[in-house]
């Protein structure tokens, strides 16, 4: 057993990475420039279904500077199609992909034609030479209108708008009892329709790719989070050899799931640099990146929550219609899915039934969103619970403490059938009343109701549980998905001492070079500023699952902290010989191993480093190398948990909605970097605040999408956002030596309902009880008006 | 083609460019100045500010997306790459950034220090809502905004202390020189800032 000091982890270290980011040395891949670089513009389709009549790019092809134009018809055999890693039933309608469309465009801002050119500026401009005729088809827009008999179909040749139906039920699974007899015999029966609006996931950094074709492998440079799958799918879609592939995610500007994806435009830009045997580059605008990068949530949510006159749950049923959009991305199946174990949420349930079936519209396709089904599945949970708490009389946080799982009650295995590690419900949810003054404002709200002020007060409360750290590779198989959930580290120890990080996990904004070297400092006794962590290159990093789904510490931490235990192991018989003992009776501290009970007698790490880079006198047998590997294989999720309140002012006769206290009290276990985790939980409040009061991708009857630039598509400013109030509890995760769990995800899952909540709740004397995302003023005002919303 | 002269972070640069050819492009492709970034193209994200000298040769912060390189003939422009001083000190604004965490994928970064500048050189002592309403033109999806507020507050009340304006000096082609791997960041101690601990 190694006995470390526990120096770094839990410090709030500054981040290494901010060096290179505050000065403007940073390597985005839109910096990137080779020599005979070309740029390359796509066409898109403004129209959302369409027969593609006629293409001619050969005009495009004369004008000054323009190398190459092409469309779909013209690489018809060797684009390749996308892929779909989740096919999440055996009998899912999956339809053909290609990365330009080939005779049929099936949403606004799918790639047609493209040209390539010397510059960016000619290879826009020639874009006006390319002809095409579309013969328009009919627009599938609405989700149930989709599934009715004889409806219009975005594959025609496919027969049905229907991808899947997805079912679990808790008396099938035997994890439960069956949910018609608990509906049934119900003392309560609230039912719910809710929608999830459409989002966008709005990276700051539109997404950019270079395929240089001149070396002896391809290399790919592009804004993603998945490097390593990215290589992996390019080699099997294209044919190319996964050898002959490299790929570099440098700097990448925030992702959020929108950039885990195979895209069309890596795939186009590699077709284009294979055909023209010369380095391309493409960049998005962001008006292209708004119509084509995958949206996330889109679902109509229908709930039926069934219980006792005393608030006990007896059962819930949930039946989804969730959006797959035109196609199905690298994980559009099963985003709703991952929600399925999530709306028993931190509740004891008896019986469960959920059933999601996936629909095809003529609409750019979704995929994950940061917190991908899970804060859908929180949403409808945690607002239904507020209609329950009206329903039978209880204040919301009383109806869900009835319900909860306890905290000596852990490990519990859900209706879900998942197995929860750990967690105190209690102890964060008293925490965030005392944070929030829970009865103070309660009171001040029953004074403001009595005396009839046009400014209302509400309180939202939101109890979450989330699972983090995808995944156990078993169970994402028994899921159908199609790879697995471990993931790698290297440690390269470099003969002066100094260390080397290889991580598999691909940060782009997480400050994986910090925190990774937080617990190598600690484990390997080394400094801080002595190691570097190295990511995001298949030729340093060959191997690795990347980064989404808060897995890279759940996960990822693992391996590194397994990887630096095998260098320590590695390190100690050439200690031992140096010091002429028995390794037996060496414990290491502080980076020595020192003799017990002889603290004054002792080689460091980096004695050990240089003695095998010399190699002049070791052990018999002992390689001369302190290098390790490990990859590591979760055997659980593991499952933060929390508890937010939002207070919330609304202006009954403006709509105007001011939040004016935002408590956050999250338990992650423990807590390697407190000050990256508050910058999480702040960063993802805030998307969540964003879907409940101004996010919205909203498409016209025609099928165009009326949110496409940043005017439109409005992300909160700073002026529109709050400070909000962090803390937490702690709840160490039993299956990690660190005990941390993930906090990539946790306020976005959280924060939506906890908003929602509280406007329904200031807004409950006026008989209103739902208010769709965003909640705007002009909606807010309605229901304030009686007008429904 | 228009020729024009424009002195970027201390150094003069005479281009023949495109009357529509963009700053922010011409900065990135013409100049190599790629710390400067372009989020939108509708003027909307802020992440391409740089300051750049009005008539009065006083520095103001621009969206450079918003700006015609022609524009910028015969200007002083101040990108982020400029605006550490000598031996490659951060600026305050910098400092309190990385101080307080307040970036994270960092893509917005350069537009959101820029335009605290701006911001400071106008308002030396601004409240919490000023700041945010000052920077409104700048988006970030990462952070929240609530770590910028801290920093843009901390940075203020440091060059109050300093008895300086938060106004940058003219880059010197030498501070722009250190900024290399080994003249990053100086190396501290493990900090002990006060952050949320867990409740026992
Ligand atoms: S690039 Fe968005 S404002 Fe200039
Ligand atoms: S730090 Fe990522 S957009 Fe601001």
């Amino acid at each position: 057993m190694t006995v470390t000091e526990e120096r770094e982890v839990g410090s709030p270290r500054r981040r290494k990475e901010d060096a290179r980011l505050i000065t403007g040395r940073t390597m985005w891949t839109e910096n990137v420039v080779l020599p005979g670089m070309l740029h390359l513009a796509i066409l898109r389709s403004p129209v959302a279904h369409a027969r593609i009549t006629h293409v001619d790019t050969s005009a495009a092809r004369e004008l000054s500077g323009v190398v190459d134009a092409f469309s779909g018809r013209d690489v018809a055999d060797i684009q390749g199609g996308l892929p779909c890693a989740w096919p999440v039933t055996e009998d899912m309608v999956h339809p053909d992909h290609p990365p330009l469309a080939v005779d049929e465009v099936r949403h606004v801002g799918e790639p047609v034609a493209v040209v390539v050119a010397r510059s960016r500026a000619a290879a826009l401009d020639a874009l006006a030479a390319v002809e095409v005729d579309y013969e328009a088809l009919p627009v599938v827009l609405d989700l149930e209108a989709a599934l009715a008999d004889g409806a219009d179909l975005v594959h025609a040749d496919k027969g049905t708008n229907r991808s899947y139906t997805w079912v679990f039920d808790s008396g099938e699974a035997g994890t439960g009892e069956a949910v018609d007899a608990a509906l049934d015999g119900a003392e309560v029966v609230i039912k719910r329709r809710y929608r999830q609006q459409r989002l966008i996931p709005a990276f700051m950094e539109p997404r950019s790719v270079v395929v240089d074709p001149t070396g002896d492998q391809y290399t790919i440079w592009s804004a993603t989070q998945i490097p390593h799958i990215l290589r992996f799918l390019v080699s099997a879609i294209t044919g190319t050899p996964e050898h002959k592939v490299r790929v570099v995610a440098p700097d990448v500007g925030g992702g959020f799931g929108g950039k885990l994806q195979v895209t069309p435009e890596e795939l186009i830009a590699f077709v284009a640099a294979k055909r023209l045997g010369k380095p391309v580059k493409y960049t998005e605008s962001r008006s292209d990146s708004l119509v084509s990068a995958h949206h996330g949530r889109d679902m109509i949510q229908d709930i039926e929550l069934a219980a006792r006159r005393d608030g006990t749950i007896t059962g819930l049923r949930v039946k989804l219609l969730a959006n797959m959009g035109a196609y199905l991305g690298l994980v559009t199946p099963g985003v709703p899915i991952l929600g399925a174990f999530m709306y028993n949420a931190i509740y004891k349930i008896p019986a469960y039934r959920f059933e999601c079936t996936g629909v095809f519209t003529n609409t750019t396709f979704t995929d994950a969103y940061r917190g991908a089904g899970r804060p859908e599945a929180t949403y409808a949970i945690e607002r239904i619970m507020d209609e329950l708490a009206v329903e039978v009389g209880l204040d919301p946080v009383e109806v869900r403490r009835r319900n909860w799982i306890n905290a000596d009650e852990f490990p519990y295995t859900t209706v879900a059938g998942l197995t929860y590690d750990s967690g105190d419900y209690e102890a964060a949810t008293t925490r965030a009343l005392e944070l929030l003054g829970y009865d103070e404002l309660r009171r001040e709200q029953a004074q403001r109701r009595d005396s009839g002020d046009t400014v209302q007060l509400g309180i939202g409360v939101s109890t979450y549980t989330e699972m983090c750290g995808l995944a156990p590779s078993r169970v994402l198989g028994s899921l159908r998905y199609g790879a697995g959930g471990w993931e790698t580290a290297s440690i390269r120890m470099l003969p002066t001492g100094k260390v080397e990080v290889v991580t598999g996990t691909s940060p782009h904004g997480q400050g994986h070079e910090t925190a990774w070297s937080q617990i190598v400092a600690d484990q390997l006794g080394v400094a801080f500023d002595d190691v570097e962590v190295l990511h995001g290159d298949t030729r340093t990093s060959y191997k690795g699952l990347d980064t989404y789904g808060s897995r890279s510490l759940a996960v990822g931490g693992i391996a590194l902290y397994n990887a630096c235990q095998k260098v320590v192991d590695k390190a100690k018989p050439i200690a031992a010989h140096m010091l002429e003992c028995d390794p037996a009776d060496l414990e290491f501290t502080g980076g020595q191993f020192r003799v017990r009970g002889n603290p004054d007698n002792g080689k460091s790490l980096a004695d050990c480093a240089l003695a095998v880079f010399a190699a002049h006198d070791l052990p018999d047998g002992v390689e001369p190398t302190l290098d390790a590997d490990a990859v590591y294989d979760p055997v659980n999720f593991s499952f933060p948990h929390g508890t937010h309140l939002c207070a919330a002012e609304v202006d009954t006769q403006t709509g105007r909605v001011a939040i004016r206290k935002y408590v956050a009290v999250d338990d992650i276990g423990r807590v390697i970097n407190p000050l990256i985790v508050e910058g999480q939980v702040h960063g993802g409040v805030a998307q969540g605040v964003a879907q409940a009061l101004f996010e919205d991708a909203v498409y016209d009857a025609d099928g165009n999408l009326l949110s496409g630039t940043f005017v439109d598509y409005t992300l909160p400013s700073p002026a529109d956002l709050v400070d909000i109030v962090t803390d937490r509890t702690e709840s160490p995760a039993p299956d990690h030596p660190l005990g941390t769990k993930g906090v990539g995800e946790a306020g976005t899952i959280a924060s939506t309902p906890a908003v929602v909540n509280a406007i329904v709740d200031a807004l409950r004397p006026y008989g209103v009880n739902d208010i769709q995302m965003p909640c705007t003023p002009e909606r807010v005002w309605r229901a304030a008006q009686g007008g429904g919303a | 083609m228009t020729r024009i002269s424009v002195t970027v972070d201390g150094v003069r640069y005479d281009d023949d460019v495109e009357p529509r050819t963009l700053l922010v492009h011409h900065l990135r492709e013409q100049l190599g100045k790629v710390g400067t970034v372009v989020g939108c193209d509708t003027s909307n994200c802020g992440a391409c500010t740089v300051l750049m000298s009005d008539p009065d040769g006083r520095l103001v912060g621009v969206k450079s997306c918003s700006v015609l390189a022609v524009q910028a003939d015969g200007r002083e422009i101040t990108t982020i790459e400029g605006l550490a001083g000598p031996g490659n000190t951060l600026h305050p604004v910098q400092r309190a950034f990385h101080e307080r965490h307040a970036l994270q994928c960092g893509f917005c970064t350069p537009g959101m220090i820029m335009a605290a500048v701006d911001l400071l050189s106008e308002n030396p002592d601004p409240t919490d809502d000023e700041i945010r309403e000052g920077l409104e033109g700048n988006l970030c999806r990462c952070t929240g905004y609530q770590n910028i507020v801290r920093a843009v507050r901390d940075a203020a009340a440091a060059a109050r202390e300093a008895g300086t304006s938060a106004e940058p000096e003219p880059p010197t082609v030498e501070a722009v020189d250190a900024a290399t791997p080994d003249g990053g960041l100086p190396s501290e101690g493990t900090p002990d800032e006060a952050v949320p601990q867990p409740v026992p």
